[in-house]
Order: C-alpha cells, then sequence, then structure tokens
C-alpha cells in the first residue's frame, strides 16, 4: 500500500499528454457542475471534478449517492437510458463531450469502461478482444489484428492463461478471468481513459487481488477512474479520491489526505463506517 | 333422451349437495369432539358421488350406443339383405334404414328395410331405457353412500379433495390423450390406406391423381397417390413465405428493440398482433381477391405469364401472416440477451446497428431459429390460405410462379364433398395428415426444445 | 507481469479515434447504422402496410353490402289469382309479375316479362307470399313491399354494373336497364340499411343472403367450446401449476401441450372427423361436433395462459394462507384462483376468439353446408362465419364477394370485440404485485 501511493507522486509528473492541447495536460477529463436527472428524479447536483491524468482516481460514497450516473457520463453511456437528463460540462482533453457535433462512437473509442460484472460477449475470447479493433478498423489485416489482441490480452495479465484457448467461449472463464478479458477488450481499442465501476465487486479476493495490481500497472499508460464501495481497496490503488454523497460530491482530493485527514464530517463518518 | 337425463342428474345432484349439507350440519359432536369438516363438504361430497358415476356413464353411452346398436341391428339384419355387400354398400344400407326410422323416405324402401327400421326404433328404445335405469341406480347408490357415511368424524373434506385431484389429474392426462387420440387415428386410418396403396408409391411416387379413383373397384389400376409433387408444392409455398417474413419479421424486431422509440413500439407492437389475430380465411380471401391478381398483372407488365393460382400469391400472403410471429418471437429473443452485453459493446464505442448485428443477433441466434422453425411448421400446416389461392392439381416444380398444391389443400379438398368415407381417397388424406402431423410435430419439439434452452441460459 | 508495459501496438496508433482515416470509417459506419434503422423501418412500414391495404381492401369492398337495393311494388292480390283458403296453391310469380307490370304497364311476350321479373330477387314470391299469409284480409286489393332487388341490379344502382359497358359483355340488358330507370323514376327504389345480412339466413341469392344461420351457428360452437375447454383447461392449469410434483411425467405433459398450441388446427378436425364423427357417431355439419374440435385445439392456450395467471400470483399469499391452517385445496380455490381468475379469463378470450375465427377443421367437420335456415340447437346442421365466408368466397356470383367482405368485417368486429374485453379486464381487474 505504501508504494502505490508513493508512485502516486511520480505519476502526477510524468507522461507527456497523448494529444497536444492548450489545456492543462495533466487532467484530460474536467467536469463542471454536472446535473443529472432520471425523468423528474434528480441523481447529480452539480458535480465538478478534475481527472488527473496517468492515475488511479477512485470515486467512494454509499450506494444510491449518483457514483455510478456520473461515471457513465463521462462516456455518455446515460444516453443508452431513456429519461436521463445530463446538463453541465464535462470536457475531454479540452472538448465537450456534450456538445451536439462530438461523436459519441469516438468518445466512447477514447474513453472506454468496464462494468460490474462481467460481461464478455458470447464469442471467443479473441473475437472478444478483437471485436473493438474490428469495428473501429484499428487493424488493416489479419496479423495486425492478432498483434492487438495478443499484446491487450498481455496488458490485461491474461495472455499466459488463454493463449491456448484462444477460439473457446469468453463466458467459458472464471469470473475473475472474465473481468480480465473485459479489460482487455477495453484496452483493445486503444482508450485514453478507462471508467470501472466496481470492477471487483462480483469477484473473490484472489481475482480481486490480481484485477487491483492489474490496474495498478494499467495506470501508467492509462487514465483510469474506479468506482469502489471497498475503502481499503480505493486506498491501495487509486491515487485521487472522490467523495460522494446523496448526489452532491462532497470531498476530493489525494487519497491519502481523504484517509487520514478527511475535512468533511460525512466523509470522515463514511470512512470509519458510521455511514453508508 | 340424453339432454335430459343429464338435467335430471344436474337437479338431483344438486338436491344431493343440500341434504348433504343439511345432514352435516345435523351433526352433533360427542363431548369434547369436533366435526371434522364443514357441512358443506358433506354436501359436496353428496353430489359428487350422484354427478360423476350417472354422468361418466352417460358419457360413455352417449359415445357408444350408436355404434352397440348398429352391431345388434346387422346381426338381426336377413342374409337376404346383407349377401353380396361391400364395407361401403354396408355403410349405404345401414344409412338408408337410419333415415327410414327417421321418417325421411326418398324412394318406397324394400319391406325387410321397413322391418329392420322398425327393429332399430325398438333397439333404441331398449337402449335409452337401460340406460335411465342404470343412471338411476348409479346416482341412488351415490346418494345413499353419503348419506352412510356423513358422521362426526367422516373426513368429508379430504375426499372431497381426493375426488378434485383425480378430476384435475385426468383433465391434464386429457393433453396426452389428444396427442394420442390424434397420432393413432391417423395412424389407423394411415395403415388402412397403405394397405390399398404401398407406401412406397406414396411416399416417391411422383404422380398425385387420386380423383381418379372415385369408384372403390378402380384403385388399384388407375388412381395415382404419389405424393412427391404434394410435399414439394408444400415445401414450395412454405419457403416463399418464410423467405417473406423471415426478413420482414428479424428486421422488424430489431428496429423494435435498438431504436424505436417507446411510444412507438408501443404503437407498432400492438399492430403486429392484429395482423396475427386475422383469422386465416380472411388472408385467404385478400390472396384471391387482391394479391394473386395484383402479382398476375406485375407479371404481365414484364411479360411473365403466370398461373392465377400462383405459389407466389399463396406463398406471399402466408409470409404475412407469419411476419408478427418472427417479429413477435425474435423481439422476445433479442431483449433476452442481457442489457450489460449491450452496454458492454456501446461502451466500446459500436454503433446501436454494430451492437444489434454482432452481439445481440449472435447472442439470441437459438431464440431466433427456434422462432423461425416454429413459423415454419405454421407455414406447412397453414390450410385455409392455400385453400382458397393455391391450386388443386399436384405438379412438379419449383417455379414459384407456377401452381402447385399442398398436402392441406389436398386434405380438405379430399374430404369435402360427398365422398365414401372408406374409399382410398379419403384415406389417402388421412395418409398426407399422418406424415403432417409428424412432420410439424417434430419441427415443434425442435423448435420449443431450442427455445426453452436459450431462455434458462439467460435467466 | 513484463508484457504489461509494452505501449501500444503500431497499429492502434497508427488509427487513432481522432485520426482522418478514423472519421472517414467513422462514416462508413454511421451510415451503415442507418441503413440498417432504415430496413427495420422499411420492414414495419411493409407489416403495417399490408395490414392497412387488407383492411381497406375488405371494407372498400364490403361497405356497400351493408345497403340493399329495395324496389317498393304494389301487388294486386285480385281474388282470381289469390284463394285465401288455400294460399299454398296461389301462383305466386304472377302475383310478383302482377306487380311488376302495375307500375311498368303490360309487358307483351313472356320472354319479356321472364326478363322483367329478374330485376326483382327470384325469393320475391316467397316474400309476398309470406306477408300475405300474416294478413290474409289482403286479398281482393293489393299490398305494398319493398322487395330486394336481384344482384346484378343491385350492383347497379350501386354503381358496380356500369352502364356505358357493352350489352353483351354486362349481366343486365339494356332493356332491362330502361325498366330499373323507369321504377326509379317513379320513386320505387331505394337502398336501407341491409338487415337481412343479419337477420336472413344462407341463400344462393346474394340478395337474399345472410348471416343469421353463421352467427348462431358461431355461437353454439363458441358455447360448446367454451363448457368443455374452459372447465377441463383451468382444472389441468390449476394441477400441474399447483399440485403436480416435477417430474418427467409432468415435463412430458408440459412438452405435449406446448406442442399441441402449435399443431396445425386442420390436424385436430382429421381427428374430429375420425374419432368424433366416425367412432362415436357424432352429426356431422353441427355445432356439437365441431365445437368439439374447436374445444381441443383451444385447450392448451387456456392451459398456458391459466397457468401464467396463476404463476403471477405471489407465494406470500398461498403461504399465508396456508399458515392459517387452511388445506393445499382450500388455498387455490378460496384465495389463488379468485385473484388469478382476470388473467384466466383472458387468456379465455383469447382463446375463444382463436375458436371464432377458425375454419380448416370445421370444414372438414362438414360446416360448409348450404343450410338456408338458422340451426335450433347443438345437432342441427349449420355454417359458422369462418366457413359462411369460405363458402361466399367461392360463389361465382358477383354480389357475392361484396358479401364476403361484409361477411369478414362482421366476424373481424366480434374478434375486435371479445379482445377489447380482453384488454379491458387485463388493465382494469389484474392486480400488479
Ligand atoms: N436508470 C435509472 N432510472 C432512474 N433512476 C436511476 C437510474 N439509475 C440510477 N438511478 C437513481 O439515481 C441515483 C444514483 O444512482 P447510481 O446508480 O448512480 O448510484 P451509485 O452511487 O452507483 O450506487 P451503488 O453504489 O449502489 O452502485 C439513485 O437514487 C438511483 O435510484
Ligand atoms: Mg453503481
Amino acid at each position: 500500500m505504501d508504494a502505490t501511493l508513493g508512485m502516486a507522486k511520480t505519476t502526477e509528473t510524468a507522461g507527456a499528454p497523448l494529444i497536444q492541447s492548450e489545456i492543462n495536460h495533466a487532467t484530460p477529463v474536467r467536469a463542471r457542475d454536472v446535473v443529472v436527472h432520471y425523468g423528474t428524479k434528480q441523481a447529480l447536483f452539480g458535480v465538478s471534478i478534475d481527472i488527473p491524468e496517468r492515475s488511479v482516481t477512485a470515486f467512494i460514497g454509499p450506494s444510491g449517492c449518483g457514483k455510478s450516473t456520473f461515471l457513465r457520463c463521462i462516456n455518455r453511456m446515460n444516453d443508452t437510458i431513456v429519461g436521463c437528463k445530463v446538463t453541465g460540462k464535462i470536457e475531454l482533453e479540452g472538448a465537450d463531450i456534450y456538445d451536439p457535433s462530438l461523436d459519441v462512437v469516438e468518445l466512447r473509442a477514447r474513453v472506454g469502461m468496464v462494468f460490474q460484472k462481467p460481461n464478455p460477449f458470447p464469442k471467443s475470447i479473441y473475437d472478444n478482444v478483437a471485436y473493438g479493433p474490428k469495428i473501429h478498423g484499428l487493424a488493416q489485416s489479419k496479423s495486425a489484428l492478432d498483434e492487438i489482441v495478443h499484446s491487450s490480452l498481455r496488458k490485461a495479465g491474461l495472455w499466459n492463461e488463454v493463449k491456448d484457448r484462444l477460439n473457446e467461449p469468453g463466458t467459458g472463464l472464471s469470473g475473475g478471468q472474465q473481468q480480465r478479458l473485459c479489460i482487455a477488450r477495453a484496452i483493445a481499442v486503444g482508450p485514453e481513459v478507462i471508467l470501472m465501476d466496481e470492477p471487483c465487486s462480483a469477484l473473490d479476493p484472489i481475482a480481486t487481488a490480481i484485477v487491483e495490481e492489474l490496474i495498478d500497472e494499467l495506470r501508467e499508460n492509462y487514465t483510469i477512474v474506479i468506482v469502489t464501495h471497498s475503502m481499503q481497496q480505493a486506498a491501495r490503488v487509486s491515487q485521487k479520491t472522490a467523495f460522494f454523497h446523496l448526489g452532491k460530491l462532497i470531498e476530493e482530493g489525494k487519497t491519502e489526505d481523504i484517509f487520514t485527514n478527511p475535512k468533511h464530517k460525512q466523509t470522515q463518518d463514511y470512512i470509519t463506517g458510521r455511514i453508508g | 333422451m340424453a339432454g335430459y337425463l343429464f338435467l335430471a342428474i344436474v337437479v338431483l345432484a344438486t338436491a344431493a349437495y343440500f341434504v348433504g349439507t343439511m345432514s352435516g350440519r345435523r351433526l352433533v359432536p360427542a363431548g369434547g369432539e369436533k366435526v371434522h369438516s364443514l357441512p358443506g363438504y358433506h354436501g359436496l361430497l353428496g353430489a359428487f358421488a350422484v354427478f360423476i358415476p350417472a354422468a361418466i356413464v352417460l358419457l360413455l353411452w352417449l359415445a357408444f350406443q350408436s355404434r352397440i346398436v348398429d352391431i345388434f341391428l346387422v346381426n338381426s339384419l336377413p342374409s337376404t339383405l346383407i349377401e353380396g355387400r361391400g364395407t361401403g354398400q354396408m355403410s349405404l344400407l345401414l344409412s338408408e334404414i337410419r333415415n327410414v326410422a327417421a321418417g325421411v323416405v326418398f324412394s318406397e324402401p324394400v319391406p325387410d328395410v321397413v322391418a329392420a327400421a322398425e327393429r332399430l326404433k325398438s333397439f333404441r328404445e331398449v337402449s335409452e331405457w337401460i340406460i335411465a335405469a342404470l343412471v338411476a341406480v348409479l346416482m341412488l347408490g351415490g346418494f345413499l353412500w353419503v348419506r352412510s357415511q356423513i358422521a362426526v368424524r367422516f373426513r368429508a373434506r379430504n375426499a372431497v379433495e381426493r375426488v378434485l385431484s383425480g378430476v384435475m389429474v385426468a383433465c391434464a392426462g386429457l393433453a396426452i390423450l389428444i396427442t394420442l387420440a390424434i397420432f393413432f387415428s391417423l395412424l389407423y386410418e394411415a395403415i388402412r390406406f397403405f394397405s390399398v396403396v404401398p407406401p412406397l408409391e406414396f411416399f416417391f411416387g411422383l404422380r398425385w391423381e387420386p380423383q381418379i379413383a372415385i369408384r372403390a373397384d378402380q384403385v388399384a389400376g388407375a388412381g395415382a397417390f404419389g405424393a412427391i409433387p404434394v410435399f414439394v408444392g408444400t415445401f414450395l409455398v412454405a419457403a416463399v413465405a418464410m423467405a417473406v417474413a423471415t426478413p420482414i419479421g428479424l428486421f422488424t424486431a430489431i428496429y423494435l428493440v435498438e431504436y424505436s422509440s417507446d411510444r412507438f413500439r408501443s404503437i407498432i407492437k400492438p399492430t403486429l398482433e392484429i395482423l396475427a389475430g386475422v383469422p386465416t380465411v380472411v388472408y385467404g380471401f385478400f390472396a384471391v381477391l387482391t394479391v394473386a391478381p395484383a402479382i398476375r398483372e406485375a407479371g404481365g407488365l414484364i411479360g411473365i405469364v403466370m398461373s392465377p393460382n400462383s405459389a407466389l400469391a399463396a406463398g406471399l400472403v402466408m409470409g404475412i401472416m407469419l411476419i408478427p410471429i418472427i417479429a413477435s418471437l425474435s423481439d422476445d429473443a433479442l431483449r433476452a440477451v442481457p442489457r450489460t452485453m449491450r452496454d458492454g459493446s456501446l461502451a466500446m464505442g459500436a454503433t446501436p446497428g454494430e451492437t444489434v448485428m454482432k452481439v445481440l443477433v449472435p447472442a439470441a441466434i437459438p431464440g431466433i431459429m427456434g422462432g423461425v422453425l416454429l413459423a415454419t411448421s405454421i407455414a406447412i400446416g397453414e390450410t385455409m390460405i392455400v385453400a382458397m389461392a393455391a391450386g388443386l392439381i399436384a405438379s412438379l416444380t419449383i417455379n414459384p410462379l407456377d401452381s402447385v398444391t399442398t398436402v392441406t389443400v389436398q386434405i380438405i379438398t379430399l374430404l369435402t364433398g360427398d365422398t365414401e368415407f372408406d374409399s382410398p381417397k379419403t384415406l389417402a388424406a388421412f395418409g398426407l395428415g399422418l406424415v403432417l402431423f409428424l412432420m410439424t410435430l417434430i419441427l415443434n419439439v425442435i423448435a420449443l426444445t431450442i427455445v426453452k434452452r436459450f431462455r434458462e441460459q439467460y435467466d | 507481469m513484463t508484457e504489461s508495459t509494452i505501449p501500444g501496438t503500431g497499429a492502434a496508433v497508427a488509427a487513432r479515434p481522432s485520426s482522418q482515416a478514423a472519421a472517414a470509417l467513422r462514416k462508413r459506419r454511421y451510415a451503415a447504422d442507418t441503413r440498417l434503422r432504415v430496413a427495420g423501418l422499411t420492414a414495419i412500414l411493409a407489416a403495417v402496410g399490408m395490414l392497412g391495404l387488407l383492411l381497406w381492401t375488405i371494407v372498400s369492398q364490403g361497405l356497400p353490402a351493408f345497403t340493399q337495393t329495395h324496389v317498393r311494388l304494389d301487388f294486386p292480390l285480385s281474388a282470381e289469382l289469390v284463394d285465401p283458403a288455400d294460399l299454398e296453391a296461389t301462383n305466386w310469380r304472377a302475383v310478383v309479375t302482377g306487380g311488376l307490370n302495375a307500375a311498368l304497364g303490360e309487358t307483351a311476350s313472356p320472354a319479356q316479362q321472364r326478363l322483367l321479373s329478374q330485376i326483382i330477387t327470384n325469393n320475391a314470391q316467397f316474400i309476398v307470399r309470406d306477408a300475405v299469409r300474416a294478413n290474409p284480409s289482403l286479398v281482393g286489393s293489393s299490398i305494398t313491399l319493398s322487395v330486394p332487388a336481384a344482384d346484378p341490379f343491385d350492383g347497379l344502382n350501386k354503381g358496380q354494373v356500369l352502364r356505358d359497358v357493352p350489352e353483351a359483355n354486362r349481366r343486365v340488358s339494356d332493356a332491362q336497364i330502361a325498366w330499373f330507370d323507369q321504377l326509379s323514376a317513379q320513386g320505387r327504389v331505394t337502398a336501407p340499411f341491409n338487415w337481412g345480412l343479419f337477420f336472413n339466413a344462407d341463400s344462393r341469392f346474394p340478395e337474399m343472403a345472410g348471416l343469421a344461420g353463421a352467427i348462431t351457428g358461431s355461437f353454439y360452437l363458441l358455447l360448446v367450446c367454451f363448457l368443455i375447454s374452459f372447465p377441463v383447461g383451468i382444472a389441468s392449469a390449476i394441477y400441474l401449476e399447483e399440485f403436480a410434483p416435477k417430474n418427467r411425467w409432468t415435463d412430458l405433459i408440459e412438452v405435449n401441450i406446448n406442442n399441441l398450441a402449435a399443431m396445425p388446427s386442420i390436424v385436430y378436425g382429421l381427428l374430429g372427423l375420425a374419432v368424433f364423427i366416425q367412432i362415436f357417431g357424432a352429426p356431422r355439419s353441427a355445432p356439437l361436433s365441431g365445437g368439439l374440435v374447436l374445444s381441443l385445439m383451444v385447450l392448451p392456450t387456456i392451459i398456458i395462459s391459466t397457468r401464467a395467471a396463476l404463476k403471477a400470483i405471489p407465494p406470500s399469499i398461498r403461504e399465508a394462507a396456508l399458515g392459517m391452517g387452511a388445506s393445499k385445496h382450500q388455498v387455490v380455490m378460496q384465495h389463488v384462483l379468485p385473484l388469478a381468475m382476470p388473467g384466466i379469463l383472458t387468456g379465455t378470450i383469447i382463446g375463444m376468439a382463436q375458436a371464432l375465427g377458425e375454419t380448416a377443421p370445421l370444414l372438414l367437420i362438414g360446416m360448409n353446408a348450404f343450410v338456408t335456415s338458422p340451426p335450433g340447437g347443438i345437432l342441427d346442421a349449420s355454417t359458422s362465419l369462418p366457413t359462411q365466408i369460405f363458402i361466399w368466397a367461392d360463389s361465382p356470383e358477383r354480389g357475392f364477394v361484396s358479401r364476403t367482405s361484409a361477411a369478414i368485417m362482421v366476424l373481424l368486429g366480434f374478434l375486435l370485440f371479445m379482445n377489447a374485453i380482453a384488454i379491458y379486464l387485463r388493465s382494469k381487474l389484474e392486480r400488479r404485485w
């Protein structure tokens, strides 16, 4: 844990931006006054946050406080929910992602997502990973596609386990392997940001540890946002933590600060287990 | 007669209910004991005891009396009348006697027939008296038995519940019984058919001309009962129908699942249900009145001469009829794919179209296939559209612009109109019926199994 | 996991999502998406369009049949033609001709007389006879009656028979048209609502043919069908859902029921013919036999929907009643069944609607007989609405095309009504748990 927290400092200064932009390179995602309604019900009340580049940001908070809702705003997955209305501003590399002229398909290729329950497609392991590169036309040849699939599986730490069974169905893997397959699938598109909504909640402790280790490695190349219910997990993997409560962002900051020295009473109550 | 008897049974069963209830109410429990069952249960048991045996006997009598009376009648006929008659002529004679007995006389009957008619009447009378007496005895017996049983400790409720359970099991078993009855009645008649027409000729013959064999003595030589053209015609029409219904139904489902607003969906779904609820005879009329002439005219415009009752017209209209079935089963199948899969695909930057074609449809293929098979089974068994819009002549062709005939059309034409029931012509209909039954049975079982497995997979 | 540090492959970087090539590709992908959307919409439009075309065809063809051209004539009932003591012996044809002559003046030859009498229905003689029989005191004076015009003249009046067609290709001659116009000019031709469509039985003459027999027959059919399939269907559904152990036997019954629901209806007709009529001697063409066959056919539908309705009742209700010491039977009969009733009734009505529209098995039972009076009971020979439609659709007379469409409208009307009740029951009575 110490090592993880220690690495936070190095990443904040490290790494050139992937794409040149006049906006602050260190924060690829900036949200301002994000308000979300589901029909008449308001789920988010003006959330503003900066997500630092090439690091792990954790969203914590009691159930129903709007963590998933906010996470889904970042790649506009809320568009798929009928009656969901988002106002406010979210920028990816300085471009407003809710701009009508913006292409959601492009956005979602740049901002990948991993879900709570592993959801591999009912296809082979290979086809699961190749799905994204194929639809986005990332590979011009079969060998290039193989290359992407293999390297994505390697990056997801799954290669050694599945290299002999790439043509077997992805649904035949264990829960932890399935989740890493989903991560490989997300990586294969070459995203800048990866959103993870409670990626370990359906996994056993050992699989959880493996995925956590993976997340820690991925942060060298990707900006990661993770929603978690486990305070330990947030403390282990993240460099920045944001605490949500009843649709509001109560407090955000360096993970070590939030956990050792929360400014708000609610945050303190939550991390010490009094609410939630 | 049967009507009056039934009325009597109902009235007396009601009476038994009240008597039983009253007796139950009058029971006086001895110290500390409780009457086991409520009075109503004693009454119900009384009603059951009166009703059930008597009603069963009455039904059996209704079902079999005419056969039994016939046997007595035939045995009583003087040999002069019977001599030299085949089964067909025998049944003609019997119906003549029945007509005379009923007072319907077309030409002056021979005295033997008049005498037989008189005997028929008396047999019927005797049979009615016997059944009336039997029913009366059964009712009385049942009633007295329940009377004798009514007591403080008598478990009338349990008895009533046992009877009810028995009735329910019998009803549930009826489903099996129906299937067996269909199978064996078709098999029985088909075997009689195959004793006249060899199965080899039926299953592999290329000529189907059953109309030639009108008289029984003509069969072996002239009639042609090679069913291949009929089967080919059936598949041709079904293939046209599926070629229309599958893409339209599937694309409809895809649109409803992936693109449609809830409002649009809530309008389109009931509209499709209307399409499914239109009786097939209406489709048949539509085919004859509108579609077939339109197709012919269209064919005429591009210089194709078409038969007025082309397989295309019948198949097209049948396809319209099948659209809602395929659409709704595909819609169910696509919807059964977990939402997380759809989200997973969309979150990778897939367009809705890519999501549905590359993730949802492949995942839902078993369910969709089940729907297509079910629709095929319906297409093969559909009768009215083809009976009205397809042809009667069995020609061996796979050109949808030609006129073909189908299994169901042949069954209908062979069995309507006044034909002797025993001629190979009518029996041929049962041979076709057996084939139809087995074909649809196999398709249905495969389809239902696939669909069931598919549902369990995502439950 | 040293591999994880390998950066994105060349290929992936070359086609970053924001590159030009990727943008062009996305354009193609969106086009494909739009094509799929258009294909879906086209499919829906095709289906709905066909439904629209079907309904439009039926309605536009059928509406004219809801009026019937009548000709009002005064039939002289001179004592020399009509003997009040013996009405049967009267030459009613002559009386009818007399009525036509009275309106148009004497026509010369018998051939012309025949042409003239073709203007009104062939059954006019019986209509006049029945009217006189009901009121014998009229003999000696005359009787004024509106009698249906014969089918070709009904068509002429409705503009279906065109006057500018050459006489040879027309079903009515120029002379007849002249007579008809004369009658029209005298104000004798009317086109009132065609009550005969509902109150007449079948007839060879389109202008006299009605649906009374078919509607009564369908009523008896549904009665028999309901009386059998409703109790039997509910009993087996209750057994299967509430009491049956889950074993291979009940699995078999379940597969069986699903299969029966998908069996072609004509197979049930074969069963009815071979078993009910051949073995049990049930009457041919009678609603009893037809109803029996239909009841077997809708039984699976009723069982399946009843089971669904029973399944929708939450177990908590059963548990609560069982907890109070009720027997399993009492729970089912007194608590579950009443709560499931709306669902069961909805399913039953849908099953009955299915039975009402069914034709094929009834043809095998012989319910396409030509019957000129409504059946008096379930044992009389009769037709039903769908088989009547089939008979009329097969009839060559021009007037039957329109009648067939009108009969279809009546049938669809009944079906719509039944489905409306089912929808109402579902929405109003069914509780959401
Ligand atoms: N599709 C939806 N329709 C309507 N309301 C919704 C929908 N999704 C979420 N909500 C509501 O929005 C609020 C925030 O939900 P959200 O899923 O973002 O919470 P969460 O913080 O992710 O909770 P959890 O930790 O349980 O996942 C909740 O009150 C929830 O009821
Ligand atoms: Mg959540």
